[in-house]
């Protein structure tokens, strides 16, 4: 067994911290460092939930090590918005269109498309829609997202087959 | 904590991490993109006492064009072969194979050579290696040698690579430009394993087929050639191609199986049909191009 000493920003804010090399990210973005918007549904990869920003890019937070993060920029669901009082865009297009009923699933399927439309590329709706493949929802049937997705993506129910 | 314990080290060559695998003697598990480890260390399917964890190796995350072919480093995430030039240029089927690993989040993580290593049957890039004819090197601390593609996989899960072996490249045959590929993969949602799944490549000279590469995925224990499927379609004038006959040549060589995913049978006939449609739909664009 191993420990490791590992210093990574989350959500802008220094963390250091000494982890076994079992821990898992997710668990210890939600038990060590209280980011509890890191939902932890499967935790072997499969729901999506747990889906958070490191180093850019969306990924499963269950299916890294914690020491894996060391001198990573890690962003959570907590990271988004502006201030307390206000919702992230992706958000707010969810809270319009209904894309959330028990909300468990929400912050990973808003941090993959936080991660796909911070970028200077901005991917169409076929895009986005795709990488929802990776995310499991029980509660809304996916409509209310893909409406959410299609409003971001600034294209019309219409369009879309 | 889920993982059962281990010691982690995260060395930053190929040496030390060669090192790290002799000096474990079977007891370590190499870590790459962790897409399918960590799952398995999580249910503690998998308690190795060791784990090498690679990502840190600067030296194995490169794809560089090298005498007659492309050679790939195995830290090369699945998403980096999908947005990669070179590779959109000399291996299409490859990347067109790549977007169907997995999904988004998975690919983000996951790489070619941790897919190469597992050896998973219905997995897409295992099979893309051995129908474009790859090869796998491999290195400890006794050897650097090279695996052919068709040769590495020896049952499901079960490779050719030694509990001391790192896989450092894997490295494709030059296809010319103009190859034509092959791709199509059934399965029930985006990201679930191929019920079955044919990857290949097919090079036309003045309208005549001078080359095949050929593997089915999900059709069998392992990646399979469709040898004989290859060897009737070489030579052939692209005009009078007999697809019913060649795709029966191809399943004789695959194995399926019965699981609770699919029959044998099913999975026989859907692949038949897919071969079928595959190469005449291949075809009928090439034409029109």
């Amino acid at each position: 067994m191993s420990e490791h000493k590992i210093e990574l920003s989350i959500n802008g804010r220094r963390q250091r911290a000494t982890v076994e090399g079992r821990m898992l990210l997710s668990d210890f973005l939600r038990v060590d460092a209280g980011y509890t918007g890191v939902h932890v549904g499967c935790e072997h990869g499969v729901c999506g939930a747990c889906t958070v920003i490191v180093d850019g890019l969306a990924v499963r937070s269950c299916l890294m090590l914690a020491v894996q993060a060391d001198r990573c920029k890690v962003t959570t669901v907590e990271g988004l918005a502006a201030d307390e009082n206000s919702l992230h865009p992706i958000q707010q297009a969810m809270r319009d269109e209904h894309a959330l009923q028990c909300g468990f699933c929400t912050p990973g399927v808003v941090m993959t498309l936080a991660a796909l439309t911070g970028g200077a590329e901005k991917p169409d709706a076929e895009t986005l829609l795709a990488s929802m493949s990776g995310h499991v929802c029980r509660c809304t049937g996916y409509q209310g997202i893909r409406r959410a997705i299609l409003k971001l993506a600034g294209e019309s129910e219409a369009k879309q087959p | 904590m889920k993982p059962a314990p281990f010691d982690y080290y995260a060395p930053k060559s190929v040496e030390e991490a060669c090192a790290l695998l002799a000096e474990a003697g079977g007891g370590a598990t190499v870590l790459a993109g962790g897409q399918t480890l960590l799952p398995l260390l999580a249910l503690r399917m998998s308690q190795p006492f060791v784990v090498i964890d690679i990502n840190r190796i600067e030296s194995l995350k490169f794809v560089s064009r090298a005498d007659g072919g492309t050679r790939i480093g195995p830290v090369v995430r699945q998403s980096e072969i999908i947005s990669n030039d070179i590779l959109k240029q000399a291996l299409p089927v490859l990347v067109t194979a790549a977007q169907h690993v997995g999904h988004h989040q998975t690919r983000n993580r996951g790489t070619i050579g941790g897919s190469i290593a597992l050896g998973e049957p219905a997995a897409e890039l295992p099979a893309t290696a051995v129908a474009l004819g790859a090869s796998i090197e491999v290195r400890s601390v006794r050897s650097v040698k090279k695996i052919r593609a068709e040769e590495m996989y020896l049952g499901p899960y079960a490779t050719a690579l030694s509990s001391d072996e790192l896989i450092t490249s894997i490295d494709f045959p030059e296809w010319p430009v103009n190859t034509m590929p092959l791709f199509r993969e059934i399965a029930r949602r985006p990201g679930d394993f191929a019920l079955a799944g044919l990857v290949g490549a097919v090079v036309i000279e003045s309208g005549r087929i001078a080359r095949a590469g050929i593997a089915w995925f999900g059709m069998g224990p392992t990646p399979i050639k469709a040898r004989q499927a290859e060897a009737a379609l070489v030579g052939q004038s692209i005009g009078s191609l007999d697809a019913q006959r060649l795709a029966e040549l191809a399943i004789a060589d695959a194995d399926p199986f019965d699981d609770r995913h699919a029959t044998a049978e099913y999975r026989r006939t859907v692949a038949r049909r897919i071969f079928v449609r595959t190469l005449s739909e291949a075809l009928k664009q090439r034409q029109a191009a």
